[in-house]
């Protein structure tokens, strides 16, 4: 990208040399992203990240098709909010989820029926590739026959951020209408997305202006962001087989190493429905907050559930919507997985975590007076 | 030592944890997260996290926000509109630092292995001859909020350290203009954080209990007037109560929440000889002598003789008669030279017609 942060800054949207230039670079990202995907460069947008893409899906197909837009209750938030707000426009449901938090496919059909009855039609579905939290893996051709079937006018949208890595994502495109991804989650730039728009799909766009990406996401291209997408995207895919198995083998481990040294660890999601490279697991009587900081300190970084905006760890909204017991919920840790991680890593945060949470679960001192 | 220092994003604690440091200490910030709804600094007040967050980054030590919305809420929000709901007259801030601060932010702070917690209270720990710890007053005595932590016992005494109780305030400011501390001149907070300065305490209880209407009487049982909600009014209130101008000036001296009846009386009788107050906690034997008692948090003392009763409560007998005191309210008794907290407790009704505890 480095190239185009200097003496190819030109804006790709001019009508002079180097324009042409940079807007050769995006065209070639496009086609390559394009071929990824299994779609034609004219279906890949551009955007400013996942949380625009998810909101232009979603909100796009709202406002055009004006009706209701439904998802699961374990979404991202970017789709899940964006989901309830539609609420106040066209309307908005949230369905239920199995116990690995995937949609619940019944649940969806009754409520796509139940919108009919009701006189009234989805303009989207949006259930995502891979959950971000627990890592389990939709189906989503099987979500795409439940909408054919009962909702036939509907759009199907995925968050596929968390898939990339993980997933065929030729298998995944091909079973949606819109797809979302974020760069930064397969080694991109932060601050750049990828939408696909299948063909004859007609969003109402989030963004006017410049009418750039066809109409579908006005503001200048960043050029250099793009370009490293692709790039970040080739690379990803290219080691995606042989990194899901390394990467499987080194999450089974580090499950044993912590399951044999600790009592009373849920694995939130097993291993054959969930991708390789998220590990979620909940430590009875444990605070993650204080677990997470006892990890920082001992050079492990993971994470629990998201943060407001004044950083505060929030509940998971997922674990509460797949039901886990609030007991374990409070002592969740998501554990990730990539191309940097070693066994010898494995081996050092499994040490770590194990004696964190023994730490944490030692009878408190017995203090006179409290 | 490792000290977890309470960054409220406050210009005390920004220069209690730049003392520390200055000290030589391994300091870490932390900014508790308790009230996830609407405040006069955002939602979750988030720009005194990002004070706190800002001066934590310019000293250079880690700064960590530990989310404690529940607790909050079942052990300072709730109990408030209860009390509230009761008739009675609670102290949030004062259960904050009891059960948030001093309990479960102290807590934390020992499975995690830090040796002490700081906050920005302006107040002393001082340990005697015997080997007591007391908390003394601050140094700067328009300052002091000895009142809002007199509840720490002997092992929370140990663990807590109160930096910046030994400076005055106009120290604390110059010392964080001298750093260029965001926070140097940020005005001191006063209100209860969780009601915004918009919608005031009326507005927040009314949307979690109904308020209700009632009868303004004086001693004889005669109507005065109507005030809207009786979940308001405070015993020794003046303001607010309607009625007619011109008249002998009036106070609360009795609110029935369930009659929905305020009495009202002149000044000379909302005066008492003793009251009682319960949940007492000392920090050595009940004292036998005279104590100075001090009954809000900026107010001055009296002098008094404790008599413990029975059932753990103290009947507290005055030199001579004062002001009553509304139920609900921390009662802190300090020695007679009103130097160090030696106990307290929480005022209890008087009333005979029921008995109802804060």
């Amino acid at each position: 990208m480095q190239p185009y942060l200097s003496e190819q800054f030109a804006n790709p949207s001019g009508a002079h040399r180097f324009a042409r230039r940079a807007r050769a670079a995006i065209d070639d990202a496009r086609d390559r992203v394009a071929a990824i995907l299994g779609v034609r460069g004219g279906e890949i947008v551009f955007t400013g990240g996942g949380t625009e893409g998810d909101n232009a899906a979603v909100l796009g197909a709202v406002r055009r098709h004006r009706g209701v837009a439904v998802c699961p209750a374990t979404e991202h938030h970017a789709v899940l909010h964006c989901v309830e707000h539609a609420h106040t426009l066209f309307g908005g449901r949230v369905v239920g989820v199995d116990s690995t938090g995937v949609v619940d496919l019944d649940d969806l059909a009754a409520t796509l029926r139940d919108v009919a009855a009701a006189g009234e039609k989805v303009s989207v579905v949006s259930t995502m590739a891979v959950n971000n939290e627990v890592g389990s893996i939709t189906p989503l051709r099987k979500v795409a026959r439940v909408v054919h079937d009962e909702a036939p006018g509907a759009l199907l949208h995925t968050d596929a951020v968390q898939a990339a890595c993980w997933l065929d994502l030729r298998d995944v495109a091909v079973a949606v209408d819109v797809l979302t991804m974020s760069a930064h989650k397969f080694g991109g730039p932060k601050g750049v997305g990828i939408m696909m728009v299948r063909d004859g799909v007609s969003l109402e766009p989030l963004l006017m202006g410049g009418g750039q990406e066809r109409e579908r996401r006005s503001g200048t291209h960043n050029v250099a962001g793009i370009v490293a997408a692709a790039v970040a995207l080739e690379v990803t895919v290219a080691h995606r087989e042989s990194e899901a198995v390394r990467l499987g083998e080194l999450a089974r481990r580090l499950v044993d190493l912590i399951r044999r040294e600790i009592p009373d660890v849920h694995e939130t999601v097993a291993a054959a429905a969930r991708v390789p490279g998220i590990v979620h697991l909940c430590f009875a009587d444990v605070e993650n907050e204080a677990l997470l900081f006892l990890l920082d300190e001992a050079g492990v970084c993971a994470s629990a559930a998201s943060a407001c905006a004044s950083g505060a760890m929030e509940p998971s909204h997922v674990l509460a919507a797949m039901g886990v017991d609030v007991r374990l919920a409070k002592g969740a840790l998501r554990l990730s997985l990539g191309h940097t991680t070693t066994t010898d890593d494995i081996d050092r945060a499994a040490a770590a975590i194990t004696a964190a949470v023994a730490r944490l679960r030692a009878p408190r001192k017995v203090v006179a007076g409290r | 030592m490792k000290i977890l220092v309470a960054m409220s994003g406050g210009v005390d604690s920004s220069v209690a944890a730049a003392e520390l440091l200055r000290a030589g200490h391994d300091v870490v910030g932390v900014t508790m997260r308790l009230w996830g709804g609407e405040s006069d600094t955002g939602c979750c007040s988030v720009s005194d996290v990002d004070d706190a967050r800002r001066v934590a980054q310019q000293l250079g030590v880690d700064h960590l926000v530990f989310n404690f919305a529940d607790e909050f809420n079942d052990r300072v929000v709730t109990p408030y509109v209860e009390a509230h709901a009761a008739g009675v007259t609670p102290n949030p801030c004062i259960e904050c630092n009891r059960h948030l601060k001093f309990d479960r932010l102290l807590q934390r702070a020992e499975v995690l292995g830090f040796d002490a917690v700081a906050t920005g209270h302006h107040a002393r720990i001082d340990v005697d001859a015997n080997g007591v710890r007391r908390v003394r007053r601050g140094v700067d005595a328009a300052k002091d909020q000895s009142y809002v932590v007199h509840m720490l016992d002997a092992h929370a005494l140990r663990m807590i350290t109160f930096p910046v109780g030994s400076m005055t305030k106009a120290d604390v400011r110059e010392r964080a203009r001298d750093l260029g501390l965001r926070t140097a001149d940020k005005p001191d907070s006063q209100d209860v954080c969780f009601i915004t300065h918009s919608g005031g305490r009326e507005a927040f209880l009314g949307d979690r209990i109904p308020l209700r209407r009632a009868t303004v009487v004086d001693e004889s049982g005669d109507a005065l007037g109507e005030i809207d909600a009786v979940e308001l009014v405070t015993i020794g209130q003046r303001r607010g109560l309607s009625l007619p101008g011109g008249a002998p000036k009036q106070y609360v001296v009795d609110v029935d929440v369930e009659a929905r009846v305020v009495t009202v009386a002149p000044p000379h009788r909302l005066f008492d000889e003793s009251f009682s107050v319960a949940d007492m906690s000392w920090s050595d034997a009940p004292p036998t002598g005279l104590v100075a008692v001090q009954s809000s948090a900026h107010g001055r003392t009296s002098l008094a003789r404790v008599e413990p009763q029975g059932d753990g409560s103290v009947c507290v007998r005055w030199e001579t008669p004062q002001r009553r005191i509304a139920p609900g309210q921390s009662v802190v008794f300090y020695d007679v030279g009103d130097e160090f907290v030696l106990g307290g407790g929480v005022a209890v009704v008087t009333r005979r017609r029921r008995g109802m505890t804060a």
